[in-house]
């Protein structure tokens, strides 16, 4: 058969590795950063601070998802889902909470006080570290698992070698797009969304036509909260809880939020996956991918065994990269956002 | 111009903390209170060009611990003994292909980013760079390797150059202020929070570097012992030679309190104090204010450099992995506002201070979860986790966050604040 023939001289095998790890990879980590860049392109925009302690935030969140994940262990059994998500909700609620009380306690006062906003800036890393400190009392420094059960692992078949994707990572590309759909109807369609992005564009202006900045304030609060434990539950579900986690987070969250155009919500997703796939492009060895043109090549022509852009041990340099050429070229961000 | 007087703050304050240090001399012995201060003494080198970018510009700078790495790295590198096993070995020349490459590669970069002036589109230009960048990264990436490889076989390390060791604290800093220049061109125009986003960027990126560069750090091998300015403890014994380095960081203090003392008093002192206070009145007088930050933040990244690179000459080993955020970079600030941002001897007290109660807090809260964990196995039989040890030191952290958001929050000035000066 010549259709046969020409199959196996296509390098499917490798085409469906590059998407495996590639495409599957960039996009799980990206919905991560994006539920991230979420809360923090949001508090940028509208409490005007780099809201330093996110990272933490997420890592919280997870680790109430496992307090009650580990307190009910048996909640998700008849859906057929790990209880760490179907408890999740309370995590968010919890984190959203935590959220709230963070600005009433430490932003609110300073906020009051009308300090420059890099003393919010200040502020906030020292939430950061209270935030870190906390965690990695009550939850060790090790690693845990969010669900102690084996992955269900969907296996879809692609001409020999499988697209393989869990359900934990399933989950949380229906969750990522759901929460996103569900973000852009309220802020579009509810009031408390539209005064939100009222107060985002001019908040002296929302004020004196009767914006409770208050109210505002805390809806931020409790988005931001509620998605970043989301994430950070997801996560930890697809991977394993690291108390450690939030440096390594922190800049590639922001990274997604300035990309996107600060104070923009869709521009916080296209980053997140923007900065998602240039880390998985970016460090995937791609002589996988030419090897099999080896025998068409002539002699002299070597593949060599590895072709990466960038060692897996600098992966914390690419969205660094990606944050200071945007701010070179293009400060506002894709989508434009405000620059003040 | 009328100096304010010498208030009465100062004195009592001082006077408490040479009382704290007495105390600390006297229980744990000369030896260790010796080296105490000098750490200290460092950790106060390092305040007193974080108090220049903070309370003299309002420049927030998160990757203290970064330029100190660098620094650090590049002092060994000035200082250490001659590798002999590199010099002979393959490795120079390989190294030098690179070398070769990169300039090469760096000067096409730079032609062609400037190329639009023979009246080349910018598109097109901005392409011909991207590429030619790209091209002399892969070049470099793929030269580099192999040399590296070999070096590591060969001779371990590429090793230092055996030059004194101040010279080396100066190239170091040099290094550091070089540094934060570049990073100041890039996020000083910009909003506040980008150069803090920014310079936590860098100090992740240049430990990430320092750890994995094996060929040129030994990694996680660890460099040691470094070489020091003062004859060593094997040679004097550990009192005197302690001494002795404390009597150079002393006199480094001094020279450099007295330095920033003048210039804050200076012209120029009072041009970034406008700058500081009221941007767009400064502005409207003619100052070009990023540049003046620009020259804050340059400063004070060499003076931070040099206090790191003499803090780590001193404990002797050069490790990588040891750079934490919370030692080098929130320690120090710390440091900074407690003391009293703009006011170096704020600043120098402040370093003492923190660092006698960070010293001694190690001890005190292992004492208290002991404590804890005893109580709550006779009250409740609670049995602890097995890693307490390790979670109660997590408590510092949590106690450093507490203390920032306080002092900003309560106490903004600090325990020795800015003195203003009247011009009547």
């Amino acid at each position: 058969m010549p259709e046969a023939g020409l199959l196996s001289v296509l390098p499917i095998n490798e085409f469906v590795f590059f998407i495996n790890k590639v495409v599957i990879g960039g996009l799980i980590i990206g919905s991560v950063y994006a539920l991230g860049a979420i809360g923090v392109t949001l508090i940028l925009g509208i409490l005007r601070f780099a809201h330093f302690p996110h990272g933490d935030m997420m890592t919280a969140g997870a680790f109430f998802a496992l307090v009650c994940a580990s307190l009910a262990p048996h909640v998700g059994d008849p859906f057929g889902l790990p209880s760490a998500f179907v408890l999740m909700p309370v995590a968010m609620a919890a984190t959203a909470a935590m959220a709230v009380w963070l600005d009433k306690a430490f932003y609110a006062p300073l906020r009051r006080a009308n300090v420059k906003p890099v003393v919010m800036v200040m502020s906030s890393v020292g939430v950061m570290l209270m935030l870190q400190g906390l965690i990695r009392l009550f939850a060790g420094t090790g690693t845990r698992q969010l669900d102690p059960g084996p992955k269900d692992i969907y296996r879809i078949p692609a001409g020999g070698r499988d697209l393989i994707v869990t359900q934990p990572q399933l989950l949380l590309f229906i969750f990522t797009a759901v929460a996103v759909v569900a973000l852009h109807f309220f802020l579009t369609r509810s009031r408390m969304g539209k005064a939100m992005r009222a107060v985002a564009d001019n908040a002296e202006l929302a004020r004196v036509s009767g914006i409770s900045i208050d109210h505002v304030v805390r809806t931020t609060w409790i988005i931001a909260g509620a998605l970043a434990a989301a994430g950070g539950t997801l996560l930890a579900l697809d991977v394993t809880f690291k108390a450690d986690l939030s440096f390594n987070i922190i800049l590639p969250v922001f990274a997604a939020a300035i990309v996107g155009g600060v104070g923009h919500p869709y521009g916080a997703v296209v980053g997140g996956m923007l900065v998602g796939f240039t880390e998985t492009l970016a460090v995937f060895n791609w002589s996988v991918l030419l090897r099999p043109l080896q025998p068409y090549l002539p002699e002299f022509v070597e593949i060599p065994s590895k072709i990466a852009f960038v060692p897996t041990e600098y992966k914390i340099v690419i969205p660094f990269f990606i944050l200071i050429a945007v701010l070179i070229w293009r400060p506002t961000g894709i989508f434009k956002g405000r620059t003040n | 111009m009328a100096v304010p007087p010498l208030a009465h703050r100062e004195i009592p304050l001082f006077a408490g903390l040479a009382v704290v240090i007495a105390l600390v001399f006297a229980w744990l012995g000369a030896a260790y209170g010796v080296r105490m201060l000098v750490e200290a003494s460092c950790y106060a080198i390092i305040a007193l060009g974080l108090t220049i970018q903070w309370g003299y510009a309002g420049l927030f700078n998160v990757g203290v611990m970064g330029f100190i790495a660098l620094a650090a790295f590049v002092t060994v590198l000035v200082s250490f003994p001659v590798n002999a096993a590199f010099w002979n070995g393959d490795g120079p020349a390989l190294l030098g292909w690179t070398a070769l490459y990169l300039v090469i590669g760096v000067a096409i970069t730079y032609g062609l980013s400037r190329s639009h002036r023979l009246g080349l589109p910018k598109s097109l230009r901005t392409a011909l760079t991207l590429i030619a960048g790209a091209v002399t990264y892969l070049a470099v990436q793929g030269t580099l390797d192999p040399a590296a490889s070999v070096i590591e076989s060969e001779a371990g390390f590429i090793g230092g150059f055996g030059l004194p060791v101040w010279f080396g604290w100066l190239v170091g800093g040099v290094a550091a202020g070089g540094l934060g220049w570049v990073m100041g061109r890039i996020t000083l125009g910009l909003r506040a929070d980008y150069m803090a986003i920014a310079t936590l960027g860098i100090s992740e990126i240049v430990k990430a570097f320092l750890k994995n560069a094996d060929w040129l750090t030994r990694g996680t091998l660890t460099v040691s012992p470094l070489p020091w300015p003062v004859p060593t403890p094997q040679e004097l014994g550990f009192v005197f030679s302690r001494s002795a380095y404390l009597c150079v960081t002393a006199a480094m203090i001094v020279v450099i309190y007295v330095l920033l003392q003048r210039a804050w008093a200076s012209p120029w002192g009072r041009m970034m104090r406008a700058i500081r206070d009221n941007e767009l009145s400064a502005a409207a007088m003619g100052k070009d204010i990023n540049r003046r930050r620009l020259e804050m933040f340059v400063i004070g990244n060499v003076i931070i450099g040099i206090g790191g690179a003499a803090l780590i000459t001193f404990t002797s080993i050069f490790d990588p992995s040891a750079f934490a955020p919370l030692n080098h970079t929130f320690l120090i600030w710390v440091m900074v506002i407690l003391g009293g941002a703009g006011n170096n001897l704020g600043a120098i007290f402040g370093a003492f201070l923190v660092y006698v109660i960070w010293i001694m807090s190690e001890p005190v809260a292992l004492f208290l979860f002991q404590q804890a964990e005893i109580w709550g196995d006779e009250l409740f039989g609670w049995q602890a986790p097995g890693d307490l040890h390790t979670r109660a030191l997590q408590m510092r952290v949590f106690i450093i966050g507490l203390t920032i958001t306080l002092v900003l929050r309560y106490a903004p000035q600090g325990l020795i604040p800015e003195k203003v000066m009247k011009h009547d």
